[in-house]
């Protein structure tokens, strides 16, 4: 009865036996572990078929000329087999270095980065700020919590057709800069604009996550430390760099990272706010969907390739986020 | 017995997030504390300030600074409130205009003659669907990697991990394709499908964070007991999970009740729009009903943020908890 709840052996004790071999290892790893296995086996299928199956045929796509009109298809009763050819690399290559690439993948992928780096940046001071605020003893602390979450709360897809209402000319946003005297920019249609305008409604999406998570992060660091702070001579500044942000590291880089994930793909807020006809304001993922599903005929290669990118480039991130977090764990330690 | 105790490290995290409730302790201490044999205490000149509190000054810079940042949150959500009353579809142009003419008739327009409850019926079905599957399938699994140090484990945390940061885009064309020669387009159950690749991970995740702040003691109990590891899962830990298998179904009802991409590219037919899909085509290139969409925006947030306020706190720390490990 080796299988305990816990079941692995420490470490040691498994460096110390010979090494079996492969088919021996299996059996006995699948006698000791095999109701794990049972209960992970729905999610390796689940994933395998829908996620693993797909990612490979995606990946093949890319490889090909497919697009809608030579897939697969169904006209009536009559069913068309798909007349795609492979063409190797072709399609990478023609992405990041083919004639008018510039426009098409480097200009949204500037863009792109420019918005995550800005809406993350953004979102992040502006929900420490008001966590700060709300971690101190005041009245009504519930209240302006319950309304400060109020974008979260509310389906995004409801929340941007209503700034889109807002943003429109002559819509609220305009009136209200208008009688304070300042220009009114026309949100849905300038490309400057746009810009803005898409960053200031993901700001005000994603603001809530960010305050609450953070708040959470200012309630868990111990009132000793800012007591020893202040007995020490620390000055408001000081303790908030020395004691606050280190305590707040966990929660930060968790949320940083979720931050860039998500708004590197959002989707949402550019679909619903501008729809797949304005091209400058399209990041990396939108430009992707407006290329497969967006246009006719449908460039299923294309976008896939561009799909295969994006997710390459968010793992790579990752991976050097991770490491640097780990690096600058152990040196502040 | 070498079993080592491998006692998942990581749970701590979670753990003093979900407790984050806690005031801090703070002013009084000052008084409270000074020693009883002193003599009544002279009079504490008045600007002496306690720990914690701050001039009133600062306090009500933090009461209009939060109050401002209210009302910038709170003013979208009234805004599309009040475009909804304004009966024509322009007045959007003139919200001024509507005080004089406010009127329930959008709402009795989209809920008798639209296919409001279709889309509403059809966002449950899918929604349902895809919670119930996705907990179904992800709890075993978050029990097994909270578990037990299988070989393959790793690299199934980190397959899981990698499925999260997925963008829309890259499952979309082979799953429209792969769909379409399945005949699955347009169907509940295609849709439900596509869910699943977001929310098992997640739930998988998040499951699995919820498990590891349940003893280990509560397992090795049950085995001692006599029950298998299934039995262990299913009569002592699944009762103990229920909080955590609520928050892993809201979380999933929710990613599948606003989710706009899938929904828009892969159901075709008014009759099988979600919610998401058919508030969209209010305002299409050959419809402007800026009235009835901004109703049914209504219709829909209420529900939607009902069910979330009721679970918030626990969403909150589900998800960083989630994501922080790996």
């Amino acid at each position: 009865m080796a299988v305990a709840v816990q079941g692995a052996p420490s470490r040691r004790s498994r460096e110390r036996e010979p090494r079996p071999g492969l088919v021996q290892r299996l059996k006995l790893s699948y006698s000791k572990y095999w109701y794990a296995y049972a209960m992970v086996a729905p999610v390796v299928i689940v994933l395998g078929v829908l996620v693993g199956y797909p990612l490979v045929n995606g990946i093949y796509l890319t490889l090909t000329d497919a697009n809608s009109l030579n897939s697969a298809r169904q006209i009536g009763l009559k069913h068309i087999p798909a007349t795609y050819h492979f063409i190797g690399l072709h399609n990478y290559a023609d992405v990041l270095w083919g004639p008018g690439s510039y426009d098409r993948f480097w200009s949204h992928f500037v863009w792109t980065i420019a918005w995550t780096v800005i809406c993350v940046t953004v979102t992040f001071a502006i929900g420490l700020g008001l966590a700060l605020l709300m971690n101190q003893k005041l009245r009504a602390r519930g209240l302006y919590r319950m309304l400060l979450i109020l974008p979260w709360a509310v389906p995004t897809f409801v929340t941007v057709f209503s700034w889109r209402l807002m943003l429109a000319d002559g819509g609220a946003v305009n009136t209200l800069l208008g009688s304070v005297g300042l220009p009114e920019p026309s949100w849905l249609s300038d490309p400057l604009a746009m810009k803005a305008a898409a960053i200031i409604v993901n700001t005000w999406c994603g603001v809530p996550f960010m305050m609450v998570s953070l708040l959470g992060g200012l309630q868990s660091i111990p009132a000793e430390l800012y007591e020893a702070a202040e007995m020490d001579g620390a000055t408001p500044w000081q303790r908030f760099r020395h004691v606050t942000l280190p305590g707040l590291r966990n929660v930060s880089s968790t949320v940083v990272l979720l931050g860039v994930i998500w708004t590197f793909n959002q989707f949402t807020v550019i679909f619903i706010l501008f729809g797949t006809n304005a091209p400058d304001v399209n990041i990396l993922v939108t430009w992707a969907y407006y290329l497969g599903f967006g246009q006719q005929p449908r460039d299923f290669a294309q976008s896939a390739t561009y799909g295969v990118l994006l997710l390459s480039i968010l793992i790579v991130f990752t991976s050097f986020y991770r490491r640097w977090l780990a690096r600058n764990e152990e040196a502040t330690r | 017995m070498t079993a080592a105790r491998t006692q998942p490290s990581d749970h701590d995290e979670a753990g003093s997030q979900m407790t984050v409730t806690a005031e801090r302790p703070t002013a009084e201490r000052p008084t409270a504390e000074r020693p009883a044999t002193e003599p009544a205490p002279a009079p504490r000149p008045a600007k002496v300030r306690g720990r914690g509190e701050s001039s009133p000054l600062a306090t009500a810079l933090a009461h209009g600074t939060l109050i401002v940042a209210s009302l910038v949150a709170l003013f979208p959500v009234l805004y599309i409130a009040y475009i909804s009353l304004g009966p024509d579809k322009m007045d959007y142009l003139h919200p001024g205009a509507i005080f004089g003419k406010a009127t329930l008739s959008n709402f009795s327009k989209v809920l008798f003659h639209t296919d409001f409850f279709t889309w509403f019926g059809n966002s449950v079905v899918v929604a349902g669907g895809t919670t119930v599957f996705g907990v179904l399938v992800a709890a075993t699994a978050g029990y097994a990697v909270s578990r037990m140090r299988f070989p393959g484990h790793r690299q199934l945390m980190w397959t899981l991990l990698v499925t999260q940061m997925f963008p829309v885009t890259v499952l979309m064309v082979p799953l429209y394709t792969i769909l379409s020669e399945l005949k699955l387009l347009d169907s509940y159950l295609g849709l439900i499908l596509v869910y699943l690749t977001t929310t098992v991970p997640y739930c998988a995740w998040l499951m699995k964070g919820y498990f590891d702040t349940i003893p280990v003691e509560i397992d090795e109990a049950g085995r001692v007991d006599g029950l298998t590891p299934f039995g262990t899962f299913w009569r002592l830990i699944i009762p103990l999970a229920r909080p955590g298998l609520a928050v892993a179904a809201f979380y999933s009802f929710l990613t599948a009740w606003a989710e706009v991409a899938y929904a828009s590219t892969f159901m075709l037919g008014s009759g099988k729009y979600t919610l998401a899909v058919g508030l969209q085509s209010f305002v299409s290139q050959y419809e402007s009903q800026w009235n009835l969409m901004a109703a049914t925006s209504v219709l829909i947030a209420i529900p939607a943020a009902v069910v979330f306020y009721l679970v918030q706190r626990h969403l909150v720390s589900g998800l960083t908890a989630g994501a922080a490990k790996s």
